[in-house]
């Protein structure tokens, strides 16, 4: 086992005293950190509490709604610490990569999205904690939560947008300083997650704006609900590439430099990324294959899209393997598997994203399985979905995330990671990995022999196949008390890296690009051509189906409280 | 734009894998006709119990086939039971009342969404008599997880 690398001391940045951020880069940084481990406390209690339901294990005391809880669970794990996160670690990380810091225009841009996406997740976790909006954070209609809910769910979107806009200043700044210049790939990489974002979130934005918001304060009576899942899920797809893109930049630029290496290729790594932006949008009919309204022919046309995304995928696992490999040739390690004894496996930084690479290929395989017409029919809508986004969010972006939480929070507050913080990260590691392998497995099991998701404990009145289920559901909740306990340790470790490890000097570790890598060619960053080809292709996917869903617009329907009949 | 030899293999093979399973699917879908829910039809959810045309029950439609009518609501099916043969033709033609709700038979490819405006069908053939239960797969409010019905195939 190789020794853990504490980063580089302070001796070797004799300039810099802190770390490598201005202490205004870190504060605006630090307080999306600060929402996402407290969000992640709330977040965590509501799934642990509904493992514990779900199982027959616990009963709520009157007055809780299981489903209420569900709601909470899904808005703040999947929305609210997801772009918080996101945006926390690209705002510093390009500021770094560009020009050390953060222009004043991009930093005062990032404090705006940072408050109008704070006043947005307070008002839509106030409508869930009140009861008015156990709608789930897919929101679908007509269920009719509160209508500040879906003002709360817009403005944490509109607030990223402020946020993207801060890198893209940047970035822009940066170009017209350096002429000519190939920029540096983690910003490039940033840029493309902010591209991709915008573009997504424009269908969910049209959503709120457009229906649902107008809807639920009586300014429209009716609603078009095939037209407002199909907005939903044009926007739902490439969300969790949204949550992807970040993760891929640590394993293409971060991870190298850990495991001692080079970034394979930037021009493949900046190309991987790119098909990325085309194939992640105009795939959302993929998660409405069992829906009515939407013709066969125009389905299919979707799903071959998606599985587009399989080449860009296959790309990175290359990369990423080939670094692997080179990293492990040059400590002498030789052979096909010689270079795993060369990986850091003590360090944190490294330990936590691999289990999160490997649990993308079984991610990415059951993504497969849920994409294709016909094998959806056995796993839609059952626990199986619910495993396998445990899977690709919870193991993989979230383990990713938070091994670069190990180097980027002493970073951000000046401090060091020390050995026994970097000992409590890899138990916290391992907890998370056991937990979620349980769970997660669990889920995919019990989901190929039916079980619903989203549904609090039940056996169908004694239905004998229900009955067969709840042991699934008793090592489900076994998986979410493991859980648990890794994000509490997580929760801690974090809060002690921003306010009570030794200071020092933590480095950010940004690897070198090999030296044959090549220059990527200038189309790469001529982002109009991009974004047009996109636009292209979701004309070509969506425009004639939302087309026919408008014409044929039957009468609409009007909004239904289904969980709070008091109202 | 340079691409490694062993990495033009990889992708070779990766990619043709996944022409191969497209085309599979594709001829599944429409050769076969194993196909996912596609009808366009419409209909108004808010006078769905007066529509003589959308009246729950089972109806026999040719030698040994079926139409079945459901209208799911908060929280329930109707009808409630339903009873076909073994070896029939069933085809579900279904439409939700209220919300949007889901029509799952667990271990048959029968799993479909029922949508309030709009008309969900789906044919299955079921081979073995039995109980089969019938579940609401997708959440539609506090009493989601008593939504059941059953299918008594005979």
């Amino acid at each position: 086992m190789a020794a853990v690398e504490v980063p580089s001391s302070r001796e070797a940045h004799p300039e810099k005293q802190g770390g490598p951020f201005s202490k205004p880069d870190a504060n605006l940084s630090l307080a999306h950190f600060i929402v996402v481990f407290v969000a992640l406390v709330l977040g965590g209690i509501a799934g642990a509490l509904q493992a514990e339901v779900r199982s027959g294990t616990l009963t709520l005391p009157a007055g809780i709604d299981y489903y209420a809880l569900l709601t909470l669970h899904g808005v703040v794990m999947a929305l609210v610490v997801t772009t918080y996160f996101i945006v926390g670690f690209l705002l510093a990380f390009s500021g770094h990569l560009l020009g050390g810091e953060l222009k004043p225009t991009p930093r005062l841009l990032g404090w705006i999205g940072f408050i109008v996406m704070t006043l947005g997740t307070a008002m839509a976790a106030i409508e869930i904690l009140l009861g008015n909006a156990s709608v789930l954070y897919t929101f679908y209609a007509p269920m009719q939560a509160s209508p500040w809910f879906y003002v709360g769910v817009t403005l944490l979107i509109v607030g990223s947008w402020i946020s993207g806009a801060a890198i893209f200043v940047q970035y822009h700044l940066w170009r017209k300083e350096h002429p000519g210049e190939r920029s540096p790939l983690g910003a490039f990489m940033a840029v493309c997650t902010f591209i991709l974002w915008d573009i997504a979130t424009l269908g969910v934005a049209i959503e709120s704006l457009f229906q649902l918001i107008p809807w639920s304060f009586g300014l429209t009576k009716t609603i078009n609900v095939e037209l407002s899942r199909t907005f939903f899920w044009y926007f739902g797809h490439p969300l969790v590439y949204f949550w992807l893109l970040p993760a891929y930049i640590v394993w293409y630029t971060v991870i190298p430099k850990i495991v001692g290496g080079k970034v394979f290729s930037d021009t493949l790594a900046r190309f991987a990324f790119l098909l990325f932006i085309l194939f992640s949008v105009p795939v959302g009919f993929h998660h409405q294959l069992m829906d009515p309204g939407i013709q066969s022919g125009w389905k299919f046309v979707q799903v071959v899209l998606t599985m587009m995304v399989v080449i860009p995928s296959l790309m990175t696992a290359y990369a990423l393997f080939a670094t692997f490999i080179r990293a492990g040739r040059a400590k002498g390690q030789t052979g096909f598997t010689g270079w795993l004894k060369a990986m850091p496996w003590g360090d944190v930084r490294f330990l936590a994203p691999f289990i999160g690479m490997v649990g993308f290929i079984f991610g990415g395989a059951g993504g497969i399985i849920n994409a294709s017409n016909q094998m959806n029919a056995m796993v839609h809508n059952t626990l199986w979905v619910t495993g396998h986004f445990h899977e690709t969010l919870a193991l993989t972006v979230i383990l990713t995330f938070f091994g670069a939480s190990y180097w980027l929070l002493p970073a951000l507050s000046g401090r060091k990671l020390t050995p026994q913080m970097n000992k409590l990260g890899i138990l916290q590691t391992i907890l998370w990995t056991v937990g979620m392998v349980i769970m997660s497995g669990a889920m995919h099991a019990v989901g190929l022999l039916g079980a619903p998701r989203r549904t609090s404990y039940t056996t169908y009145q004694n239905n004998p196949l229900a009955q067969t289920w709840v042991g699934y559901e008793q090592w489900m909740a076994i998986g979410g008390i493991i859980l648990f306990i890794g994000l509490a340790l997580m929760v801690y470790n974090a809060f002690r890296m921003i306010y009570g490890a030794p200071k020092g000097y933590t480095e950010v570790p940004v690897a070198d690009i090999e030296e044959e890598a090549g220059t990527p060619p200038a189309i790469f960053e001529k982002w109009w051509l991009w974004i047009g080809i996109t636009v292209v292709l979701v004309l070509i996917a969506y425009f004639v189906p939302v087309t026919q869903m408008i014409q044929n617009a039957g009468p609409g329907s009007p909004g239904f409280n289904t969980w709070n009949f008091g109202r | 734009m340079h691409f490694p030899r062993y990495e033009k293999i990889w992708l070779a093979i990766g990619g043709g894998a996944l022409a191969v399973f497209l085309i599979v699917l594709g001829i599944y879908g429409f050769g076969m006709g194993f196909n996912t829910p596609h009808d366009t039809q419409t209909v108004d959810a808010q006078t769905i119990s007066q529509n003589p045309n959308f009246q729950p029950g089972v109806k026999q439609t040719g030698p040994n086939r079926y139409e079945v009518t459901i209208v799911a609501r908060t929280f329930s099916f109707a009808p409630a039971v339903i009873q076909v043969p073994a070896g029939a033709e069933v085809t579900f033609r279904m439409t939700s009342a209220d919300v949007v709700h889901g029509f799952e038979i667990p271990q048959t490819n029968v799993n479909v969404m029922v949508v309030p405006g709009q008309v969900t069908t789906i044919t299955h053939t079921f081979e073995k008599p039995g109980n089969y239960l019938i579940l609401c797969n997708e959440y539609c409010g506090t009493g989601h997880q008593l939504m059941q019905a059953q299918l008594q195939v005979q």
